[in-house]
């Protein structure tokens, strides 16, 4: 096990490195100049002098094999640099970002699997019943739904039903404040973009339980088990769903590192100062360092990630094992 | 001599004139006592500013984040802020009379000024930070050195005086001088590590700093020693950064947060008013940017000036302002210059000009007429624009809807800020929705963005123009202001009628809606003034 996953932690450098000379190239390619964003952006005059040293201070005047070899140097050392935007280390860039959108990743897994696991499960025991038909309508309909305009919709609905019932409309505080400072304060902030996202993953995740719950209970030995004379309950929860679960982690796996990074207009509409909102200002600014440092993030965040579900792969079949 | 004392007497007359109809008109304002006590939340319509530093930067992120904790040597009057001329002391005691035929401005610095770690401000610490504005040394950025091109030297003979010596007399310096990014350093850190202020904050203004949240929030508290007496009147402010408008809309409609100080669209306003009723107050004025719809003379038709003349004709100004600010953030028709000014075109001298026509009919037949006469018949090109809703995108598609009618067809290619930069100084683009934004009303300097590209690097015209340059500096030099007016015509006449260098498009609207509790701070013509919340109060 311990020598696999050595293997795997090793066979992520070269997808490191691959990713890092990709974003590098990529953000290069797109034209612009950060310190002209910088300066001019607002409709000003823009200074040639400011734009010289600006360049000068970022080291855009340097070679793009230079510029390079810095970011892998950083990187293999755990030094991203300095953001191109703000002067901050990127590390403080992406640390104050990060709690946020680990929190709402948390949250919304927690959300959709208590969701899709137990609607997934009876929807395929009672398959092709009315409430089978509601779970189905749900699921699609989550799926269909984006994120995003159902945050606007929900923020919309607290206002009117806030306005209708106490006569003045009332929102969610939008000013973040970290879990252990002020619990309510912060639920009252995350709660929303939680259910929100949470829905649409556990429509996923529904459908997902929902076909591999039916193609588990086809299965010889789930027949063999109700020969036997096994409690349904004990037949579900001890053979069916736990075979079943292997395609859903994989899902739940994927979906959670999408979550850390991913989350670029939901962010904005509930005002979340998150990972996926740093990464569309970076990219807007043309902040190579933060892009960079982003996308690589995103990259450590799916490997772990897909780590972590192959482990719990043999745990969950033991008949998995790791050479 | 006469000139300036001409100059000098017009500028009196006209803030005084000023003073007293902006009294009158908001005597009920005026008739209530400000209470003390309160924090303020508003939010800022952006997300993180680069820096903190007012020197170094040109965003408004920036502004209106950090304005609240410093001073500034003069500002636009807080009390008037809607008036282009009416400029007061902020850390001098008296705004001096120019002497040495209008290129010497002596300033006298109060006294008992602190900045917020107990240390005296003193004119030193002025004359420095100017200096470094002007000047800024090696590997130093200064945002505004270019608007400072009239001034020679700054001199601090004692430690309550500052001396600014211009290269040549103009009336663009008063202006300059209040720039709101101009925040006076303590000169001690200023010269040991100039980039210090880009992270921390260390000012004399109304509030002191309590604490900055990277892309979430700036909060502030009440400064006590501040050397305005009994200002400023919250407690505290909270300023939250949202770049999405919904939110900030939500904000205000569920009192999460009582305004903003950018401008918002007539939508949003319609909006908050319609939920919220007389919970709101709205203020709206012109505002000091434009969208310019400029030609790229390296271009073939566009070095045509039939071509480009044919394009100006073809836009009803008239008829599509007060459509457009129906649905955009724009309002008011005008020339060159910001219509607010003593120095902007009036009405029937804006008739006479290629665009700004009465008769629509009469201009299109004569667009039509010149692109026959060009060899231009059914042109077509692509307008390039920025990803920008407001106003850029409406102004765009109305600029393609007008130029139709003359049988020209337009297709709008958006690009986000950075790749539109990109464009723009590679010159590959055929017509740009371009912008010109400026922090305070100063028309002089303002319209140096006709001025080609080898003197204005942020023109992208693609012309070169002697004459250009010389009608810009007779106006530049002039102190009289009927002549400055003129020469002002002048030079407004050859580049938007005889040249057709750029194509207007109606001003901007600077619409704000806030909470009725919020009192005491008043509308100016730019995102950028009257930030400093000294004299803002809140009548809970």
């Amino acid at each position: 096990m311990y020598r696999y996953i050595l293997n795997r932690l090793l066979l992520a450098v070269p997808t490191l490195i691959g990713a890092a000379a990709l974003v590098f190239i990529l953000m290069r390619l797109i034209p612009g100049d950060i310190c002209v964003v910088r300066l001019g952006g607002g409709g000003g005059m823009v200074d040639p002098k400011a734009v010289a040293i600006c360049h000068a201070q970022l080291g855009l005047d340097r070679s793009l094999f230079l510029q390079f070899i810095d970011f892998i140097a950083g990187f293999a050392r755990g030094d991203f640099g300095i953001s191109m935007w703000s002067g901050k280390p990127v590390t403080l860039e992406i640390g104050t970002r990060l709690p946020v959108s680990l929190e709402i990743a948390v949250l919304s897994t927690l959300v959709a699997v208590s969701i899709a696991i137990p609607l997934g499960t009876i929807s395929a025991l009672r398959q092709n019943s009315w409430l089978d038909h509601i779970v189905r309508t749900v699921a699609i309909a989550g799926i269909a739904t984006p994120s995003f305009w159902l945050g606007i919709m929900s923020i919309l609905f607290v206002l009117e039903i806030s306005q209708l019932t106490t006569g003045a409309p009332w929102m969610p505080p939008i000013d973040y404040v970290p879990l252990w400072v002020d619990p309510l304060h912060n639920l009252s902030i995350v709660i929303l973009p939680a259910i929100t996202i949470g829905y649409r993953y556990s429509a996923v995740t529904m459908r997902m339980t929902r076909s591999a719950m039916l193609e588990v209970l086809r299965e010889d030995y789930i027949r063999t088990a109700r020969a036997k004379g096994l409690l349904e309950q004990l037949i579900v929860n001890r053979h069916a769903l736990k075979n079943a679960m292997l395609p859903v982690v994989t899902l739940i796996g994927i979906e959670f590192a999408f979550l850390i990074g991913g989350l670029v207009v939901t962010e904005q509409v509930f005002n979340l100062n998150g990972i996926g909102r740093l990464f569309v200002q970076a990219v807007q600014n043309q902040d190579y360092t933060l892009t960079q440092a982003l996308v690589m993030l995103t990259v450590v965040v799916f490997v772990i990630t897909n780590l972590v579900v192959d482990v719990l792969y043999a745990w969950l079949d033991p008949r998995i094992r790791f050479g | 001599m006469t000139k300036r004392n001409g100059w000098l007497a017009t500028a009196l007359a006209t803030t005084m004139v000023t003073t007293m109809a902006t009294a009158l008109a908001v005597t009920p304002a005026l008739a209530e006592t400000p209470k003390h006590g309160g924090t303020l939340t508003y939010m800022i319509p952006a997300d993180a500013p680069p820096s903190l530093d007012g020197h170094k930067e040109n965003t408004f992120a920036t502004l209106h984040a950090t304005a609240p904790f410093y001073s500034t040597l003069i500002a636009v009057n807080p009390d008037n802020p809607s008036s282009t001329t009416d400029f007061v002391c902020d850390l001098c005691t008296e705004m001096p009379k120019p002497t040495d035929d209008g290129k010497t401005y002596t300033f006298k610095i109060r006294t008992g000024v602190k900045f917020h770690d107990g240390t005296p401000l003193t004119a030193a610490d002025v004359a420095t930070n100017w200096e470094y504005i002007i000047h800024p040394p090696k590997g130093v950025s200064s945002a505004r050195e270019s608007y400072m091109v009239m001034v020679d030297k700054v001199e601090n003979p004692d430690p309550e005086t500052v001396i600014f010596k211009l290269k040549f007399a103009t009336s663009a310096f008063v202006p300059a001088l209040a720039d709101p990014f101009a925040y006076i350093y303590p000169k001690a850190q200023l010269e040991k590590d100039p980039h210090w202020f880009e992270k921390n904050i260390m000012g004399s203004g109304p509030f002191k700093f309590v604490s900055y949240e990277i892309g979430q929030s700036m909060k502030g508290v009440r400064n006590p020693d501040y050397y305005h007496k009994g200002q400023p009147y919250l407690d505290g402010f909270n300023a939250i950064f949202a770049a999405k408008q919904s939110v900030r809309v939500d904000a205000i409609r569920s009192d999460r947060a009582a305004t903003e100080f950018r401008g918002m669209p007539p939508s949003a306003r319609d909006e908050l008013v319609k939920e919220l009723g007389n919970k709101v107050t709205v203020q709206t004025s012109d505002w000091n940017c434009v969208n310019l719809l400029t030609p790229n003379q390296k271009k073939k038709p566009f070095d045509d000036v039939r071509v480009r003349r044919a394009l100006a004709l073809a836009i009803d100004q008239w008829k599509g302002a007060p459509a457009l600010s129906k649905i955009a953030t724009v309002h008011t028709v005008g020339g060159l210059v910001f219509p607010g000014s003593p120095l902007a075109a009036t009405k029937a001298e804006l008739e006479k000009m290629a665009g700004h026509w009465p008769d629509i009919e009469k201009s299109r037949a004569e667009a039509r007429k010149l692109l026959k006469e060009a060899g231009a018949e059914g042109l077509k090109f692509e307008l390039m624009n920025r990803n920008v809703d407001q106003p850029y995108k409406f102004v765009g598609t109305w600029a393609i809807d007008e130029w139709s009618k003359i049988g020209v067809h337009a297709t709008q290619k958006v690009l986000p800020t950075g790749p539109f930069y990109d464009a723009l100084r590679h010159g590959t683009f055929d017509v740009a929705v371009e912008f010109n934004c400026q922090n305070i009303v100063n028309p002089v300097l303002d319209v140096a963005k006709v001025l080609p590209r080898s003197v204005y690097p942020e023109n992208y015209g693609g012309y070169e123009d002697a004459k250009m340059i010389e009608l810009y500096n007779a106006m530049l030099h002039e102190t009289d202001p009927a002549q400055q007016r003129v020469k002002m015509r002048a030079l407004e006449v050859y580049a938007l009628d005889t040249q057709v260098d750029t194509i207007m498009t109606p001003w901007w609207n600077r619409i704000l809606v806030q909470r009725s509790y919020l009192k005491g701070w008043k509308i100016s013509p730019s995102h950028y003034l009257n930030l400093n919340l000294a004299n803002v109060w809140l009548d809970k």
